[in-house]
């Protein structure tokens, strides 16, 4: 990737910001007494204005090839839905402060503008050696490589509540969530007019691109909430194995296949045959924060654990079976005629009859502790994509909230839904088809 | 304190001692780059900022001016032993000084013996209106606070008088009005200025109408280059105004302590809306 030339060019390198004399270290210098004369009389007006400070980096430092390190921004889908899970995300909800729909559409198109550019690890805007202005990129991840950041993005019911006169194209999929069994949802991890998922394989680049959309945002959309997240990262794991959850479990194993196009259409992607055609070729988004009950889950037995989900934890293979990608066989009973796979073991719940499906792109979390308990904060940012909700996250989620083992050991404490646009080609932005 | 580059040129030009020989060169860098900027380009801008320039230090003398007399009224009330007055008039009198924030720090050390709160300055030297706010609201007393309130009086003065010697610049006045929603979102709106007061928002509006102040005299100029950055700080200010009004209690604000989580957030978040876009601002030091 090419960087804009000025950074690779040595300049002159003019610095005067390093000198750390202030103006109340030259008072104490000269005497508060003779500050008139000293002050008074210089005119250094004119010589302030027009400094240009070179960000000069010797072009060596900047890694030669990054094309393996991005993921396009642009296609016929987001990047992000099924682009392989990156090592951390920071998923963001914002509320939309905007009074009209043209600031909103002018919000999404800057959004576009700099989600490709820190996709491909560029800096943004074209102010960052001027010693005037702040400049315009936060600066944090400059030289870095582009760790294969995606930024998605969604809009969630609120969204269409009448302030922006869209209440007719609010998807039907797109429905409040119902209230399910063992939630404990709070209000400073729920909702949000907007969802973006900045997802990268470096949590100061995940950080950076949500900051810099915040920043670029003001005035118009406000932080609602926010959740980072992380997973075994791709160098412990260079063989790329199933990663696993904080409960020591393989998680991801059951997901369809992101390769197979007909079962992602199938599962993921919405059609324009869905009734909204602004969705064609988005997806629906569900995200629930989901603390797990670390200390509890910790004192119990591993066959405990194992029936809770119905696989073993080395292995991840189904119980009764050895190995991961042994096919789940529910039928099987132990020598007492009891099912191997419990009735209400995760995986059994969630599985149903093999016909509902849904993508899940979730990742471990760890917010300190709870003050009210000094137990742990820490859980699962359960993300998951899906063509219709209420046809598969729902229903299943209904189930689990029900009868689920893992209910013991877990709950629901957050939780959004948005229905994510289409992708965009170059010079279209995110939301064209809505707004 | 934003004021590095320049007062580094300063001492550069005038007191060698303090620079090494290092800076001396990066001075003569900047001067000749500065230099030939500024004899290309903004000789006819001079003109425009000469009467802006002349209207802010003719609003700061005013607030000076204006600050003097009503310091004196409450540092009276403070030596009559007169709590009720002192409390009442503590809170406004120091609007005149948190508008015109950034020339006071400007001046160096007259900011902290005029608005330190504890802890800020090691207790010896602890003085100024927050140490007389402790003892008003804390100890509901003027007991002890009768130097206190003299050296006020002096200080207030002082500021007064060195106002002469600064030179606004554009810088400054770009600076400033940033440096002043800065002020309202690192410690009012947080409630940390007025620890035993509680009348933060006081202090707010000042800074907000400080900054405000700044952005009336250079809109023209902002206009004539980026016309759409000057409606969204125009659109910043209607927006944050407009929330603080709702906050009024005769002709002042209520306490602090009145305000809920959601209203310090909402408050937090229109400062951030206005303070991103005029911190753009400077865009108009380019020739
Ligand atoms: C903290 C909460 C959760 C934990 C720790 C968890 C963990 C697991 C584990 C270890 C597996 C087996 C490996 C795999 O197939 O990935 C699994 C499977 C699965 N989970 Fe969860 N899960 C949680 C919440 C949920 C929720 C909320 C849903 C959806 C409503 C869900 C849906 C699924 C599905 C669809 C499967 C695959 C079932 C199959 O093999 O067909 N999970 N989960």
């Amino acid at each position: 990737m090419d960087r804009p030339t000025e950074h690779n060019e040595g300049q002159t390198k003019s610095k005067p910001t390093d000198n750390k004399i202030s103006r109340r270290d030259l008072l104490r210098l000269a005497g508060v007494g003779g500050a008139g004369l000293l002050l008074g009389a210089t005119g250094v007006g004119s010589l302030f204005s027009g400094q240009m400070r070179s960000a000069a980096k010797p072009a060596s430092q900047i890694p030669e090839d990054k094309s393996a390190d991005i993921v396009s921004f642009y296609g016929k889908h987001q990047a992000g839905i099924t682009t392989p899970a990156q090592d951390f995300i920071i998923f963001a909800a914002f509320d939309v402060t905007a009074a009209a729909l043209g600031d909103v559409r002018k919000l999404f198109q800057d959004w576009t503008k700099a989600a490709a550019a820190m996709a491909k690890g560029e800096l943004l805007g074209d102010s960052n050696d001027n010693l005037n202005l702040p400049p315009s990129d936060t600066g944090e991840a400059e030289g870095l490589s582009p760790s294969r950041t995606t930024i998605t993005f969604g809009v969630g019911p609120s969204f269409f509540d009448g302030r922006y006169g869209l209440a007719g194209k609010r998807p039907a999929p797109l429905t409040d969530l119902p209230a399910f069994g063992g939630d404990e949802l709070r209000e400073e991890w729920s909702g949000g007019d907007i969802g973006v998922q900045v997802n990268a394989n470096d949590m100061q680049i995940a950080f950076h691109a949500l900051r810099n959309l915040a920043r670029i945002a003001r005035g118009k959309a406000v932080l609602r909430w926010t959740q980072e997240g992380f997973q075994r990262t791709s160098s412990s794991d260079p063989s790329g194995a199933t990663p696993r959850n904080l409960m020591g479990f393989r998680d991801g194993t059951g997901n369809p296949d992101v390769t197979d196009e007909a079962e992602m259409n199938k599962v993921v992607w919405a059609s324009a045959a869905d009734g909204m055609a602004w969705m064609n070729g988005g997806s629906y988004m569900a995200v629930r924060r989901i603390r797990m009950r670390v200390e509890v889950w910790d004192r119990s037995t591993l066959g405990d654990q194992e029936a809770t989900f119905g696989r073993h934890r080395a292995s991840g293979a189904p119980l009764g079976a050895v190995h991961e990608r042994d096919k789940l066989d529910f039928d099987q009973k132990d020598e007492k005629g009891k099912p191997v796979i419990p009735m209400n073991a995760h995986v059994r719940l969630a599985h149903g009859d093999g016909t509902v499906k849904i993508l899940r792109r979730s990742y471990s979390y760890s917010s300190g502790i709870d003050n009210k308990t000094g137990q742990l904060d820490a859980g699962l940012l359960f993300i998951c994509y899906n063509r219709d909700s209420r046809k598969q996250f729902i229903p299943m989620q209904q189930k689990l909230g029900q009868s689920d083992l893992l209910n013991e050991y877990i709950v629901h404490t957050g939780s959004a839904v948005f229905a994510c646009f289409p992708g965009v080609s170059e010079g279209g932005y995110i939301g064209e088809t809505l707004f | 304190m934003k004021f590095k580059v320049m007062s580094f040129l300063v001492a550069c030009t005038i007191v060698f001692t303090g620079c090494g020989s290092n800076a001396v060169e990066n001075d003569k860098v900047a001067n000749e780059s500065a230099s030939t900027n500024a004899a290309n380009e903004t000789a006819a801008a001079d003109d425009a900022w000469a009467p802006i320039l002349e209207s802010y230090r003719q609003f700061t003398i005013e607030q000076a001016d204006t600050f003097i007399i009503e310091t004196e009224k409450f540092v009276t009330a403070v030596k009559d032993g007169d709590v009720e007055t002192a409390k009442q008039l503590y809170a406004p009198t120091r609007m005149y000084f948190e508008r015109i924030e950034p020339i006071a720090e400007a001046i160096g050390d007259l900011d902290p013996n005029i608005d330190a709160r504890e802890n800020d300055v090691e207790d010896k030297d602890w003085r100024g209106f927050h140490r007389i706010e402790q003892g008003l609201w804390e100890k509901n007393s003027t007991a002890g606070m009768e130097e206190y309130a003299d050296r006020l009086l002096e200080d207030v003065k002082l500021l007064r008088a060195l106002m002469e010697t600064v030179e606004v610049e554009p810088s400054l006045l770009v600076t400033g009005a940033v440096e002043l929603l800065n002020e309202v979102s690192s410690s009012k709106v947080t409630g940390e200025e007025e620890r035993y007061s509680h009348t933060d928002l006081y202090d707010f509006a000042a800074n907000v109408e400080g900054a405000d102040k700044i952005y009336q005299l250079v809109k023209g100029e902002l206009n004539k280059k980026d016309a759409a950055l000057d409606e969204q700080i125009g659109k910043g200010f209607a927006d944050l105004e407009q929330a603080l009004a709702g906050y009024k209690s005769g002709d002042g604000y209520v306490s602090y302590l009145e305000l809920k989580e959601e209203d310090t957030k909402k408050l937090s978040q229109l400062i951030d809306a206005l303070a991103e876009p005029l911190s753009q601002m400077g865009t108009i030091l380019e020739a």
